[in-house]
């Protein structure tokens, strides 16, 4: 909770006043508050630079250094003043979080710098205010970046393997990692070495060999030494294949390898030679063969697995992709609307190149890249025109969004990355409120848990909690005695719902006969409001046995009425009492042992022989819902 | 060509509009208050100077602008109570606070409420309360009123309460005090009837007198 809020509680503690005459229970006593209500001027000497600041605005933040007693540790007697051998500059910010409530980064320190005056003044940094928090986690994240990146490269070279890693670990470790030992190395070279050789190969058996004799013209080499070539695209597909179904089978999750870039990149090199073999010589279909050749060209990129850069250059365009398809589009609209007007300008002429305004597309596309090929000319006056607003307007279009596509870049990456950060610092945001909220809401039931405790001694309710816990822990109990309900947590209350489920079946069940048995005897025979710990810790434990338990006796329900037994005597007591209640009563208690496992109970005030009972009653006590009435079965 | 410029014009003329609404906020949040001299304040309410400086240091300490508005309100007040909704309880606290009804809260009603409730007599406390309760401040308190106060203070328990909360509690609530404190059986609770009936109940007396050393 904010410690600013610390300011309000007298005045939410005043408006309880509010609650007053509609309270159901009496309310409970206020902590007592020993520490002396005045405030006083404290003196904080930072190496030097004497900072003054009220007692007060210390004692805001009671979890930190200067906050708790351990400031007394650097108290100096002689001079009357805190004496800290810090960095002065950082002190200041540290004092404004005391006084405003949020804590800034300075910009020009050192990260570390900063880090370590938090670690030493007991601040945790995730209470940086929303305005440079940004800025703490970028620099902070860069430093760690920075660190990592050394050790890295110092333990890069010599990483070890995990032990116990089985052989398609190693196998899959040494693919991603060449450098791990000298068989990866070998197999990385080799399959560069073949990748190279392959796109030669396909680029070389193009290029026209000398005929060979009785032959005039000029042959491409592919068809000349046509089983070298043949020979060694097997050799290669054959590597690429047993690359692949190696990787394969190493791959951790073969479904998400198959699905990958590379994989697929692989599977687009080999494929083409496969479908050739199968294929028969047909003329008709060898000319869609032929475009499956194409695809061997994509064995070039497999050189991106070899290559870091290539992959950052597919990284990028694929992050610019938006950018790159706006131009795109402009350049589309253009072309479309400069190439209608030469189409309809160069209409009339005969002769015309200008055949269709797709045909004007070429001419367009030629001219505003300012190409200019000359296949296409304009002759009429217009077209001329026309044509020459278009060359114009070409240099504009293109020169003006490559700029702006570059700065767009930047600033679209910078964007995505800060807009990733943002959303992902808003859930920790979220959590962060939900966590402190939840820490309040957990601290009161906690403060609840050991009052129950130890309501004999009082002495340890005052654990170390400050004095603005203690009054606000009061004033929701003020709230639970107005209401006359208390505060749980989610567990306990879905545990409630669900054991008053059971309590409702089970009570429509009974058929008692002991209605005016319980109503004589409201308190019933040796019922107990039984610790609503014990009952919550057990109502796990024992909402099986419950079930089983309420069937083995129809109905067992504790009633206890407005009556408050928080203390131990008073509930022996009332045991004591209504033990010779049971007697009076002229029907047995069948009270059947349930199997409860005592060894769970920490509660030591049960006296042993009631203890089936207790067990039972705790059971159903977790069923207990307003009117509890004590039924014992008639047997 | 006309295309690309008219994108990037309107790419920036959008920015614009949000920047006019930016500084519209900032006039807004220039109002300042400042309270009356100390001396007066000193002898309009029951605190002495010292109180006075160290709750007025806490109050400019969080709203440097001098006044509380509703919503600043109803966020300081949930903050003490993180299992259920305080809302619908600030904002009659609110109304009960800014005596005025100027939709803010100044220095001078937050004290002047404080001394009331925690330095104030017996019967002005009362006359605070049932102010509280009043909702309409037409002098009387009838069912439906205290049925809000009822529920909007159930509100603040929250969902997970033990015993289960039930969607009855808070009418259930309301029928034993209404009898209790309406005498005359006319349907609405006056002033005199609720003082009275205060005064007899021994737990309100006594549980009147536990906040006076909050500060």
């Amino acid at each position: 909770m904010a410690a600013g809020v610390a300011t309000w509680l007298p005045f939410a503690r005043a408006a309880a006043v509010g609650w007053l005459p509609l309270a159901k229970k009496t309310m409970p006593k206020p902590p007592v508050d020993n520490s002396s209500r005045s405030d006083e001027i404290l003196y904080v000497n930072v190496s030097g630079v004497r900072f003054q600041t009220w007692k007060n605005t210390l004692d805001r933040y009671p979890d930190t250094l200067l906050g708790s007693s351990e400031k007394e540790f650097f108290y100096n007697e002689d001079t009357q003043e805190y004496f800290f051998d810090r960095d002065p500059e950082m002190f200041r910010h540290i004092l404004n979080f005391y006084r405003t409530g949020k804590l800034h980064y300075p910009r020009q320190e050192c990260i570390q710098a900063f880090d370590e005056e938090l670690a030493f003044y007991g601040i945790v940094p995730e209470i940086i205010g929303d305005c440079c928090m940004e800025e703490y986690r970028d620099r902070k994240k860069e430093n760690q970046e920075r660190l990592a990146e050394d050790t890295e490269a110092n333990e890069a070279m010599d990483a070890p393997l995990p032990p116990h890693s089985t052989p398609r670990e190693r196998l899959w470790r040494a693919f991603e990692n060449p450098h791990t030992s000298t068989m990866a190395l070998v197999f990385y070279y080799v399959t560069g070495f073949f990748i190279a050789v392959s796109v030669i190969a396909n680029v070389v058996e193009t290029v026209p060999c000398r005929p060979p004799k009785g032959s005039v013209k000029d042959l491409p080499c592919g068809e000349k030494y046509q089983l070298a070539f043949f020979c060694m695209d097997t050799a290669c597909v054959l590597i690429f294949t047993f690359e692949y179904l190696m990787r394969l089978f190493a791959a951790p999750s073969r479904c998400k390898f198959m699905r990958s870039v590379m994989s697929v990149i692989d599977v687009v090199a080999i494929m083409p030679y496969y479908i050739g073999l199968v294929m028969p010589e047909n003329e008709d279909v060898s000319g869609a063969f032929v475009t499956l050749r194409v695809f061997r060209v994509f064995r070039i990129f497999k050189f991106s697995r070899h290559s870091q850069g290539l992959r950052i250059l597919g990284y990028t365009l694929k992050s610019c992709a938006s950018e790159l398809g706006f131009l795109l589009f402009s350049l589309t609209m253009a072309i479309i609307i400069f190439a209608t007007v030469m189409f309809y300008a160069e209409k009339g002429t005969k002769g015309s190149t200008f055949t269709s305004i797709p045909a004007s597309f070429w001419y367009t596309i030629v001219t505003m890249t300012t190409l200019g090929y000359g296949d296409m000319v304009p002759n009429t006056i217009a077209g001329k025109i026309f044509g020459s607003i278009c060359s114009l307007s070409g240099v504009l279009v293109i020169a003006l969004p490559v700029p702006v596509i570059v700065s767009n870049f930047s600033r679209i990456y910078h964007q995505n990355q800060r807009a990733d950060k943002m959303r992902a610092q808003q859930k920790v945001r979220l959590a962060r409120i939900r966590m402190a909220k939840k820490g309040t809401a957990n601290a009161f039931l906690q403060y609840k848990e050991d009052r129950d405790r130890d309501s004999d001694s009082t002495a340890l309710c005052v654990k170390n909690k400050s004095a603005f816990e203690h009054q606000h822990h009061h004033l929701l109990h003020c709230l639970e005695k107005t209401t006359n309900h208390e505060f749980t947590d989610e567990m306990t209350y879905s545990e409630l719902c669900m054991t008053e489920s059971v309590g409702f079946r089970t009570s429509r069940s009974t058929s008692l006969s002991s209605q005016q048995g319980g109503q004589n005897n409201s308190t019933g025979c040796c019922p107990r409001r039984a610790r609503r710990r014990a009952a919550m810790r057990l109502a796990n434990s024992t909402v099986s046995v419950s079930r089983g338990s309420v069937q083995e006796l129809d109905t067992l329900h504790v009633k206890t009425t407005s009556i408050p037994p928080q203390t131990r005597s008073s509930l022996n007591a009332q045991s004591d009492d209504l033990k010779l209640n049971c007697g009076e009563q002229d029907f047995t208690a069948a009270i059947i042992s349930i199997p409860t496992p005592p060894a769970n109970t920490p509660d030591e005030s049960l006296p042993p022989s009631p203890a089936p009972i207790p067990g039972i009653l705790r059971n159903t006590r977790a069923t207990a819902y307003t009117h509890e009435t004590v039924k014992i079965s008639s047997l | 060509m006309g295309a690309v410029v008219g994108t990037l014009t309107m790419q920036t003329k959008q920015r614009r509009p949000s920047r006019d609404k930016a500084d519209d906020d900032l006039e807004m949040t220039m109002v300042c208050h400042r309270p009356e001299g100390l001396d007066q304040l000193e002898a309009q309410t029951n605190f002495s100077k010292r109180e006075l400086q160290v709750l007025y240091r806490g109050f400019k300490n969080e709203c440097p602008s001098g006044v509380v508005n509703e919503e600043t309100f109803k966020q300081i007040y949930s903050q003490f109570f993180p299992h259920g909704d305080a809302s619908t309880y600030a904002h009659y606290l609110f109304n009960a606070f800014d005596a005025a009804h100027s939709g803010s809260i100044k220095f001078e009603d937050f004290v002047t409420a404080l001394s009331i409730l925690l330095r104030g007599t017996v019967t002005e406390k009362l006359q605070w309360t049932f102010n509280l309760y009043d909702i309409n401040r037409d002098g009387y308190i009838n069912k439906e009123e205290m049925t809000d106060i009822v529920r909007a203070i159930y509100d603040m328990m929250g969902k997970y309460t033990y015993p289960v909360l039930k969607t009855d509690a808070p009418k259930q609530h309301v029928d034993a005090f209404f009898q209790k404190m309406d005498k005359n059986r006319d349907g609405v609770v006056t002033l005199d009837e609720f003082i009275l009936s205060c005064q007899e109940d021994e737990n309100i007396m006594r549980s009147l007198q536990l906040f006076e050393n909050v500060i």
